[in-house]
């Protein structure tokens, strides 16, 4: 009885998998030229901004960065912190692939927030758009990433493009998530201020909503940038450049010594990125 | 069409579920007399007022009073729509015409937000990323007016409320009175003849609330607003109201002058708020001042001093000099010193303890007068004995 069930539920698979394929493949056939486009206008705003950062003197730079933190931060830690860092990571050689790390970062940050900071502030205001999307949100952050990297790989191929793309899934839900919460927060009383005095929407959503939740905003960026660093290593597995490269390749070769060197440099970014990520808050 | 702003059989409803069809259920018992708790236990819905009708008079302060809970300030913000209504008319009047503010569309209620209402909050609602320029400009940057127009605006209004020299301050940096002034001058900066007050001044400290009352009544003398102002302190509405309304469980109990609510109490429940009421404040002149006898060539005033008033010139004498007679009109202050011979002539609706700081300034009695003539006189022991007497009467 138990067996002939168990038969039966093994013999008829519902095909999940299979339908997720025929989709990608529906994609894939219907829509290359689309595909083509995003994948090289992606591609070349990427490469051209990691050119240029990596055209630039190094030292050049590294002056630059100390002395934007010291005047966003007025003291002296944090400055000295991202001087030293940059210093050690142009020491250990790896300064090529931490640019292009950045460049990789920026774009899907930079991605992330202008299609997450929307999304949010619409979630904040229509509850039924929040539940449905908080399961898939949830989904984004715990699918394994390789999961979701097969089919990018065969809609965009070999790139940075499905780096980019797996990265911008996996930080997206930190600027949607603090944005709706930084929204939804807003006191009572500021918006009714606002009604009060005869605000339309949109200028309650620009003059009071936003302001209100600026502070969340920007802790979303902060950690959309960490959760981009994050996936540096699994970005180079399918072909994007920066620092996650030379860990592949040592998981490759079983090269302890350049496994730690570029790890390190990924530590010291990240916590360079963080501090000045924070001195604009920190600020007040 | 002489009020400003008046409230017609307004019934505002919360509904606690969803579906609308019991609201009905509950304007109908509302109607019948039924309690707040009934209601709820019959429909689900609470009773936040029930028909409401109050006129109030071009630049007049009228204050709504009531227990917490009572529907103050539900009732006050029907009237710039913060509170929808279910039944009812809310009327902006302009003197001429007048708008339904409760059944008006979108546009025409931003338009009135924007240019003939304005309010002020218990919990000042100043924004705190904002400047306090930035904040008082807030009403005229919604209306999209010029940047620089706007700064000599608020700039002016800054300076009516004393805060000039704080422009630029950062408001998380302002005292709680200073922050709830930031709130008047947002107020006041769209130059909206009506103003809603919700308890204003109830998160202030009683010494800083004095203070606000006074300078928003001097304000007030001047700029003329129709203001509908929440209180639950009788002391603050009896000092500043022009009418007083008191409400309870969502209903308007009594609405009168503030003479009327302590003269003719409606019910238990207004007598029970005159009783905690501090009286000094309200008892004019008038009724505690030794009457004088219309025809003056006679007067004897032996009995008050050794002084006699002069029939032809209204001025007081005694046997041995004269004394200058300053006349000041209702609300006018004294001036802060008086000349030595100097005898002060008040209005009869001057307070009981206002003469009885006005005689600690001047050695010689006060005279009373109604506008035209003289028609009493205080000295120091008619004041002392009208205090024994409401003391005794608090008692
Ligand atoms: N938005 C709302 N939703 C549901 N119920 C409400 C709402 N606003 C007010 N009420 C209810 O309406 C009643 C009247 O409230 P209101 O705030 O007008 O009282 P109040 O007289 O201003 O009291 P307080 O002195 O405490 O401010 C209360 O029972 C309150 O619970
Ligand atoms: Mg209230």
């Amino acid at each position: 009885m138990l067996n002939a069930a168990n038969d039966w539920i093994t013999s008829h698979k519902i095909p999940l998998g299979l339908w997720m394929s025929d989709l990608v493949d529906l994609v894939r056939v219907h829509c290359t030229g689309l595909l083509d486009v995003i994948s090289g206008s992606i591609t070349w705003g990427v490469d051209s901004f990691t050119t240029l950062l990596q055209a630039a003197p190094p030292i050049m730079l590294i002056v630059l960065a100390v002395a934007g933190t010291a005047a966003l931060k007025r003291r002296f830690l944090a400055p000295t912190l991202v001087g030293v860092g940059l210093l050690f990571i142009l020491n250990q050689g790896y300064w090529d692939d931490t640019m292009a790390t950045l460049s990789l970062i920026l774009f899907s940050t930079l991605i992330s927030m202008l299609i997450g900071v929307p999304l949010g502030i619409a979630a904040a205001h229509r509850p039924w758009l929040n539940k449905a999307m908080h399961p898939l949100l949830d989904l984004m952050q715990t699918l394994p990433t390789f999961v979701y990297l097969i089919p990018t790989l065969i809609l965009f191929g070999l790139g940075t493009v499905p780096g980019l793309i797996s990265t911008i899934i996996f930080a997206i839900p930190a600027p949607i998530r603090m944005t709706e919460m930084g929204i939804a927060s807003v006191s009572k009383t500021f918006l009714e201020a606002g009604e009060a005095f005869g605000a339309t929407p949109r200028q309650l959503l620009w003059k009071i909503e936003l302001p209100a939740a600026l502070p969340m905003i920007r802790a979303g960026l902060t950690q959309c940038i960490m959760l981009s660093l994050s996936m540096v290593v699994i970005a180079a597995l399918v072909g994007a450049g920066g620092l996650g490269v030379p860990v592949v390749r040592a998981l490759n070769t079983v090269q302890v010594d350049v496994g730690f060197e570029a790890g390190f440099a990924i530590v010291i970014l990240a916590i360079i990125l963080d501090r000045v990520c924070r001195s604009g808050d920190s600020g007040q | 069409m002489n009020s400003a702003l008046s409230f017609r059989h307004v019934d505002i409803m919360f509904p606690s579920r969803k579906g609308g069809g019991l609201v009905d259920k509950a304007i109908v018992l509302a109607r019948e007399g039924k309690s707040r708790a009934e209601i709820l236990e019959a429909t689900g819905v609470v009773l936040g007022v029930s028909d409401a009708n109050l006129e109030v008079e071009r630049g007049k302060i009228s204050v709504l009073m009531g227990l917490s809970g009572s529907g103050k300030s539900t009732l006050l913000r029907a009237a710039n729509r913060l509170n929808k209504t279910v039944n009812g008319e809310v009327l902006i009047g302009n003197g001429v015409a007048h708008v339904d503010i409760a059944s008006c569309n979108d546009d025409t209620l931003r338009d009135l937000r924007k240019t003939r209402i304005a309010m002020v909050f218990q919990q000042f609602a100043i924004l705190p990323w904002r400047s306090v320029r930035e904040n008082v400009g807030l009403g005229l940057e919604l209306r999209d007016i010029a940047p620089a127009i706007r700064r000599e605006m608020v700039d002016e209004k800054l300076e009516l409320v004393g805060l000039d020299k704080w422009a630029d301050a950062n408001v998380k940096d302002l005292s709680g009175g200073m922050q709830q002034r930031v709130g008047l001058a947002r107020a006041f900066a769209t130059d909206a003849d009506i103003l809603l007050m919700d308890e204003p001044f109830s998160a202030l400290d009683p010494l800083i609330r004095r203070k606000l009352q006074d300078e928003l009544m001097m304000l007030q003398k001047k700029l003329k607003k129709t203001i509908l102002f929440v209180s639950h302190d009788i002391d603050e509405a009896m000092k500043i109201g022009n009418q007083i309304t008191i409400m309870k469980e969502g209903r308007i109990v009594q609405t009168g002058t503030p003479q009327e609510i302590v003269a003719t109490p409606a019910n238990d429940y207004v007598r029970d708020f005159i009783s905690h009421m501090n009286p000094l404040p309200i008892l004019s002149a008038d009724s505690f001042m030794k009457p004088l006898a219309p025809d003056l060539s006679n007067l004897n005033l032996a009995g008050s001093g050794p002084y006699r008033l002069e029939a032809a010139t209204g001025k007081l004498v005694s046997d041995t000099r004269n004394f200058s007679t300053l006349f000041l009109a209702e609300g006018q202050p004294a001036p802060q010193t008086l000349a030595e011979d100097c005898i002060l002539c008040v209005h009869q609706t001057t307070s009981l303890s206002e003469m009885a700081a006005l005689s600690q300034q001047s050695p010689w009695p006060l005279l009373v007068h109604n506008g035209s003539s003289i028609i009493g006189l205080c000295d120091e022991r008619s004041i002392i004995s009208a205090v024994v007497q409401v003391s005794q009467d608090a008692a």
